[in-house]
């Protein structure tokens, strides 16, 4: 357990201190829902409709950009190795080293999505939803890519491939957070119903991904 | 069990069983095709178009099955990390996307006069685009990982990941108000179809599976042929290393 925490202290520091942290996640962020409206054209109706939407592909493609250095670092300098072969099972290893790496770039992503909304004409309630599905979403995104993030870590070029693994296993939480998103703001569908399912899909994905991810990282490291 | 899966044992047993196989699924798919165009009834109500299922519905049943071979091939190469098991895992995912394939674009050619569209985001249209986006990421782990033996479970861990999606794309009909119909040959109270029909379908769906099973015998014994010139390669570059050596120091 102490050494969990002391890894988890380890993975925060290493991202606040090597490559911006997290800034550099929610700007990323910023730069896609400022496209968007470009894309899309200023239109405020249309962008409170499909806001939520546009908000949850952002925070998707910022979080898969930043999930390649989850491992890739550690395989560099060899650390990886290093918590291969140390007491601690490699599944509570990999579990500490994704809620890290959620609370260095997840949660920032979540602290931004109000101000942002406001940016896509979201009003109160439709802001507080979005807000609260990324908050319970994100973890899930965060787990799944860590599955594809440990099967490409030894890859060259990992990060194409990665995306393409992950993605289609990430439509489950986009379609659950979207809609939850979506009936906070009125609808047909009580705000509660796709938004347990969300928490469901974190929950199941923490549960059974750092077994796949150790996995991948034993046969492949 | 074991002995039928000795890589040797499975070349000369391939050998002498892929002809019969060959004519089998030759015969089977002649006579579905003919029942499939000639003795199969038009529909009163979709006419013509009506053919087009002997031909979707056996892919879309075969891209299921396949991926199930694939999962079954995957545990093969976690557990029992045999190298038969590799193969028909690689050998598998680019047939199973093809079958897919095949059944995506069947179903939007039959959509296009049925539902008036070519494409809806429904359940089950939207599980069968990602099984078979799960099979290109497959296939391209396969070719990107240069090692076979990392590769091989590398996307066998995949493979088990993307069984989720199994159940989802089978039942994502009585889940989900879909444009897609129900089952309505495997379902409780027996087939819907009307024995004309019915009967066409299932030769077809017998002929798919036995050109399945030819193609992927014939990909897992290319696979092993593959590895066994990948292997003999190394050894001749082994061999041609010893004979440079001595000539090396003798001409420094």
């Amino acid at each position: 357990m102490k050494a969990l925490a002391a890894l988890f202290a380890r993975e925060l520091r290493l991202a606040n201190r090597a490559g911006g942290g997290g800034a550099m996640g929610v700007v990323f962020f910023l730069i896609l829902v400022t496209i968007a409206p470009f894309a899309i054209g200023p239109d405020l109706n249309l962008l409170a409709r499909i806001g939520p939407a546009i908000l949850w592909i952002a925070a998707l493609l910022s979080t898969l950009l930043g999930l390649d250095r989850l491992f890739l670092s550690d395989h560099e300098d060899g650390s990886l190795d290093l918590l291969e072969m140390a007491d601690t099972p490699l599944e509570a290893v990999v579990l500490v080293k994704c809620l890290a790496h959620w609370a260095g770039t997840g949660l920032p992503l979540v602290l931004a999505a109000p101000l942002f909304g406001l940016m896509l004409a979201l009003d109160g309630d439709a802001l507080w939803g979005v807000t609260a599905s990324l908050a319970v979403g994100t973890p899930a995104l965060t787990f799944i890519g860590a599955i594809g993030a440990a099967l490409t870590v030894s890859l060259r070029r990992g990060g194409l491939l990665m995306a393409i693994l992950v993605l289609p296993f990430t439509v489950p939480a986009l379609i659950f957070g979207v809609s939850a998103a979506s009936a906070a703001s009125g609808g047909t569908v009580p705000f509660l119903t796709p938004f347990l399912i969300l928490c469901a899909l974190s929950l199941a994905s923490m549960a059974l991904a750092p077994f796949a991810a150790a996995a991948a990282l034993r046969s492949g490291g | 069990m074991l002995k039928y899966a000795n890589p040797t044992f499975f070349l000369r047993l391939v050998a002498a069983v892929l002809p019969w196989l060959w004519a089998a699924t030759i015969l089977t798919l002649g006579v579905g095709l003919y029942m499939t165009f000639l003795t199969a009834p038009a529909d009163y109500q979709q006419g013509e178009t009506v053919r087009i299922m002997y031909i979707h519905v056996p892919a879309a049943w075969l891209s299921m099955f396949i991926y199930m071979v694939m999962t079954l091939s995957a545990l093969g190469t976690l557990v029992w990390r045999h190298p038969l098991a590799d193969a028909s895992q690689q050998a598998a995912a680019p047939l199973g996307a093809g079958f897919t394939f095949i059944c995506l674009v069947t179903g939007s050619l039959w959509g296009k006069p049925m539902w008036g569209t070519w494409w809806v985001w429904d359940a089950r249209l939207t599980s069968v685009l990602v099984l078979f986006l799960i099979y290109l990421g497959l296939i391209a782990l396969w070719n990107t990982i240069e090692e076979p033996l990392m590769a091989a479970r590398a996307s066998a861990i995949l493979t088990l990941v993307g069984v989720v999606n199994i159940p989802i794309i089978k039942f994502s009909v009585d889940w989900w108000n879909t444009l897609h119909q129900p089952a309505s040959v495997l379902r409780m109270g027996g087939p819907a179809l009307h024995p004309s029909m019915l009967w066409p379908l299932l030769v077809m769906a017998l002929g798919a599976s036995l050109l399945f099973v030819c193609l992927h015998l014939m990909g897992v014994r290319n696979e092993i042929l593959r590895r066994r010139l990948r292997r003999l390669s190394y050894l001749a570059a082994e061999a041609a290393d010893h004979v440079l050596e001595p000539q090396t120091e003798a001409g420094a």
